[in-house]
């Protein structure tokens, strides 16, 4: 998929909002049919990294092309190459789903017979079928999230940016919604996607940590795992979690711990894994001990690692 | 152009779809027409009387009948002297003419005649206003009486100054229909075209159609002439709804009207783009836009308080007001009959109007939006 030069680069980009630096001297590329995921807690700057890459907003300083094209000098340039799908639901509501399209293919300037394939392309992609004239109101949020989508890229973009496009939708639907964008991904659509949920991050070619407007981590999930080599993760199945954290906490072994399902999640120092020493410890404190075993890190562990890194 | 089409087109079917829209641009109009037609109107008819003729001769009869034909009383019946306090109080009648024996007599004798009119005092305004007529009434009475004992004096019959209690130019419901038309046509049009673009921005569907290859002078054009449209059609409410309730006549041409209408209503939904490029949230612009819409129209477009009587600082500012020259155009069209070679001075300043305010959008939404 990485065909050499970046569709998308971003130099020093930083954008602030009086005192307040939203975008903080941010640096990355992104390769052309790559699905590029954004992590970061809320308020890290993802959307207002986004909205400077579409045009919607300028830079205070640094600069970034997508397609080739400067967003400070053309960003009516990169609007024509980009669909976008905002943070805020963006449909019309009170308008049915052939409206909604309909206006969209008209402000994109679709012709007629581009309209037409175009329209069931999207209503296929979304499930619609038959419903063009239901109100987008009272859809549920999958398929409105969908049709969203589809009125996003109705002029066939090469390049989108997916501002949490899952939020608040089913495991089913969001299932669905990634197999979209594999899609695209597969018919060379650079897609760039933010996300807060775990899972649909392991699903990007690459992924960027984002804390208080910089990056703070960068690649693919295999590479973020990485961050741990040397340090091993344990999961402690006990029945109190919050209980057993306190104990670990004051174990010298124990760099760190998070709460993990019903487990904990428990980061030890640099060749320090004396299972049976923690065992004695949760024991002592009258907890009962199930499993403690070592375990791959997720990206979840990855995440909080990075946060907690940045944090101190 | 099409792709104005295609905002207009959508903003058509919201408009259409969203029923509180809808009412505020056609059903509260025609509302406020009642409401303030009938509660500015100072004007009254048909006041109820009775009559206690204790003259009975043919000048006592002419006299009730001089009340009769003004229109402004209903002849209820006769009263005796002792049923005249029930049937006020019973408030049967609100005026009851006294016409004291011997009236005739002192008439052709040259003396003076007392006329005693009684009236209900509990509505003062009223009182006023119906003491008014009765003045008038009856001094137009006593003029003619004057020439008739005076036929070949020298001098001249005394004038009667008619006293204009009720002022009908200034307060008649003619007169204010326009100056209603004006203030609801502005109100509705700005608060309405203000609140959709703002709602946009609330909902981030204008960051959406942003991203469209679309000027922001198209989203403009295709925001407002779906509400131009309606707001035309809700101003020709009111002014039919006025020639119904109001006998508000319609001497000029319809055709000038609808250019008027639409100069004007231009000019409004400029000032509507204007607000919702200086707001950010529904409660704002909707405060911006009564205000801007409701106060100087109200104020100072000469509707409730004559320009001519204004500080003179106050008076330069209604230059600033277009109701102020809708006014004068609206008035002439449908009070006096007369056409733009008389107000066409008045129809420059609403086109120069509008052509600012929506330049000023225009250049504020598009420094917005890029
Ligand atoms: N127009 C603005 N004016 C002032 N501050 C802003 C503006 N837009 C964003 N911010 C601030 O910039 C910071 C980053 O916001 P941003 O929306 O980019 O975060 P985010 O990573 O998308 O968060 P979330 O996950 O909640 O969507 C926030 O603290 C926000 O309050
Ligand atoms: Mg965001």
């Amino acid at each position: 998929m990485n065909t050499g030069a970046d569709t998308i680069t971003v130099d020093r980009l930083t954008r602030r909002f009086g005192d307040f630096v939203a975008v903080d001297d941010l640096s990355f590329g992104v390769h052309q049919g790559e699905i590029f995921g954004f992590l970061g807690a809320n308020g890290a700057g993802k959307s207002t990294t986004i909205r400077m890459l579409c045009g919607l907003l300028l830079p205070t300083s640094g600069t970034a092309t997508v397609g080739g094209v400067d967003v400070r000098r053309d960003p009516e340039g990169v609007k024509r190459r980009i669909g976008y799908m905002s943070q805020k639901f963006s449909l019309y509501e009170q308008l049915t789903v052939d409206e909604n399209i309909r206006f969209f293919a008209g402000i994109y300037g679709l012709s007629r017979a581009k309209f037409e394939e175009r329209h069931r392309f999207v209503i296929e992609m979304a499930g619609l079928e038959g419903r063009g004239r239901s109100l987008t109101r009272d859809l549920p949020g999958g398929v409105r999230q969908r049709l969203a989508l589809g009125c996003a890229i109705l002029h066939e973009p090469p390049i989108v940016f997916l501002d949490e496009p899952t939020g608040g939708v089913d495991p089913l639907s969001r299932r669905r919604f990634w197999r979209l964008i594999d899609t695209l991904s597969a018919q060379g659509v650079t897609v760039l996607v933010t996300t807060h949920y775990m899972d649909e991050a392991e699903h990007c070619h690459r992924i960027a940590i984002m804390h208080a407007g910089r990056l703070a981590a960068l690649g693919t999930t295999s590479e973020l795992k990485g961050l741990f080599r040397g340090r091993s993760i344990v999961e402690i199945d006990t029945g109190n979690p919050v209980m057993a954290m306190r104990v670990l906490q004051d174990a010298p072994a124990v760099e760190k711990t998070s709460v993990f399902g019903t487990a904990v999640h428990a980061v030890l120092r640099h060749g320090d894994d004396d299972l049976a020493e923690l065992r004695q410890r949760l024991t002592a404190a009258g907890l009962t001990v199930g499993a403690i075993a070592p375990v791959e890190p997720s990206l979840e562990d990855v995440f909080l690692d990075v946060m907690d890194r940045r944090a101190s | 152009m099409r792709k104005a089409l295609a905002v207009g087109r959508k903003e058509f079917r919201q408009i259409a779809r969203d029923g509180r829209t809808l009412s505020v641009l056609l059903v509260v109009p025609v509302l406020f027409l009642l409401l303030f037609g009938y509660a500015l109107n100072w004007d009254i008819h048909h006041v109820k009387m009775a009559v206690n003729d204790q003259d009975r001769s043919p000048e006592s009869r002419a006299l009730v009948q001089a009340f009769v034909r003004s229109t402004y009383f209903d002849l209820v019946g006769e009263v005796s002297d002792r049923g005249i306090g029930a049937l006020m109080d019973a408030g049967t009648v609100r005026a009851v003419l006294v016409i004291p024996d011997g009236t005739a007599r002192r008439l052709h004798g040259g003396e003076p005649a007392p006329i005693q009119v009684l009236i209900d005092g509990d509505d003062a305004n009223t009182a006023t206003t119906v003491q008014g007529y009765v003045q008038s009434l009856l001094e137009t009475q006593s003029a003619k009486y004057r020439l008739q004992a005076y036929p070949r004096a020298g001098r001249p019959p005394v004038r009667v100054e008619p006293r204009v209690w009720y002022n009908p130019e200034l307060r008649s419901v003619l007169f204010l229909v326009p100056g209603l038309i004006a203030y609801i046509a502005m109100l509705t049009a700005v608060i309405s075209t203000a609140l959709s673009v703002v709602r946009e921005k609330e909902r981030g569907t204008m960051e959406q159609v942003r991203m469209a290859p679309l000027g922001a002078l198209s989203y403009v054009t295709g925001k407002s002439i779906p509400y131009l449209i309606v707001s035309l059609v809700s101003s020709f409410g009111i002014v039919v709804a006025a020639m119904w309730l109001f006998d508000l006549p319609m001497r000029g041409s319809w055709l000038v009207l609808l250019l008027t209408l639409t100069l004007f209503l231009l000019g409004a939904l400029g000032l509507g783009l204007f607000v919702s490029t200086i707001s950010d949230s529904q409660q704002v612009a909707f405060q911006i836009a009564a205000l801007a819409s409701f106060m100087p129209t109200l104020l100072l477009s000469g509707f409730i308080f004559p320009i001519a009587s204004m500080p003179v600082w106050l008076q330069a500012t209604t230059y600033l007001v277009p109701a102020r020259y809708f006014l004068v155009a609206l008035r002439g069209i449908v009070l006096k009959g007369t056409g733009p070679a008389v107000f066409w001075p008045d129809l420059l300043a609403l086109a120069l109007f509008a052509t600012a305010v929506i330049g000023l959008a225009a250049v504020r939404l598009r420094r917005e939006w890029a």
